[in-house]
């Protein structure tokens, strides 16, 4: 069967964002392109408790909307969010998404924290954990490794966390 | 993200990235990766499609269970739109030194 339903299938391979941001900053005269992160090790963890009782959080790159009406960010800056009173709205502003094919009114599009309530009612998972996370956006790849991942991680353990889900808008 | 889940992978904590920017995080490289072929903006389903969106957290949870190994990615089965021109339409370049491939 289809699965692709009506789509145009003469496109086989996903978009490059790699290629295309060289080829938009080269346009805009940046000569030196921006160089991602590689690495040829990666690490890896077997979950230590089955899904059904573990305690699994979120992390998202949108950010708490300093002012809802300006959708303005928050400032740069890990910061965490009570799972029991989760935002209507989280801000995306400045940040890269695709604004012209699609929208992020709905929070759960890129930040599913009711879906993952529904999936532990369901006994899917163990629960929710406490605090959900965002992580600011950042040019220096050093600034992720060396302040905010090692403070994602202090706010994991304390909470107990088992598993975490990144969505990186 | 990417840099964020090895982090918390080398100290004991599962991750799964849910993602549309495919080539970004396999860059990277991180332990399970559950790809969306979407517009940037949707990773983990299209607005208001709360069915989607439960599939997708759904496949990004097996992954946490069923992954063997590091840099498992899985496609989420997906279709954005019959209209497929967001590909090219998305950070569009319009510059007589760009190849085609780069357009």
């Amino acid at each position: 069967m289809d699965s692709t339903g009506g789509a145009d299938t003469t496109y086989r391979m996903f978009v490059s964002y790699i290629q295309k941001t060289r080829a938009y900053y080269r346009s805009l005269g940046y000569s030196k392109p921006y160089r991602w992160a590689h690495f040829d090790d990666v690490p890896f963890t077997t979950l230590r408790r089955p899904l059904s009782e573990a305690t699994v959080t979120l992390i998202t790159t949108a950010m708490p909307a300093r002012d809802e009406d300006a959708g303005a960010a928050a400032p740069q800056a890990v910061c965490s969010i009570a799972a029991s009173d989760p935002p209507s709205r989280l801000s995306t502003h400045g940040l890269f998404w695709d604004r012209q094919a699609t929208h992020t009114d709905d929070l759960d599009s890129f930040f599913p924290v009711h879906r993952l309530q529904e999936l532990a009612g369901e006994g899917r998972i163990g629960r929710v954990a406490a605090r959900l996370h965002c992580v600011p956006t950042e040019y220096s790849q050093r600034r992720t490794t060396h302040r905010d991942a090692p403070e994602l991680l202090r706010r994991c353990v304390e909470d107990g966390v088992d598993a975490a889900l990144l969505m990186p808008l | 993200m990417s840099l964020v889940a090895r982090h918390l992978e080398a100290n004991g904590i599962a991750t799964v990235v849910l993602g549309s920017a495919r080539d970004i995080v396999e860059e990277c490289g991180v332990p399970r990766f559950a790809f969306t072929d979407f517009p940037l903006g949707n990773p983990c389903g299209k607005p208001y499609d709360a069915v989607m969106q439960k599939r997708i957290v759904g496949i990004g949870l097996d992954l946490l269970q069923d992954a063997r190994t590091p840099r498992t990615t899985v496609q989420t089965p997906f279709v954005w739109s019959d209209d497929q021109s967001w590909r090219e339409n998305f950070m569009r370049t319009e510059f007589p030194g760009a190849s085609s491939a780069e357009r």
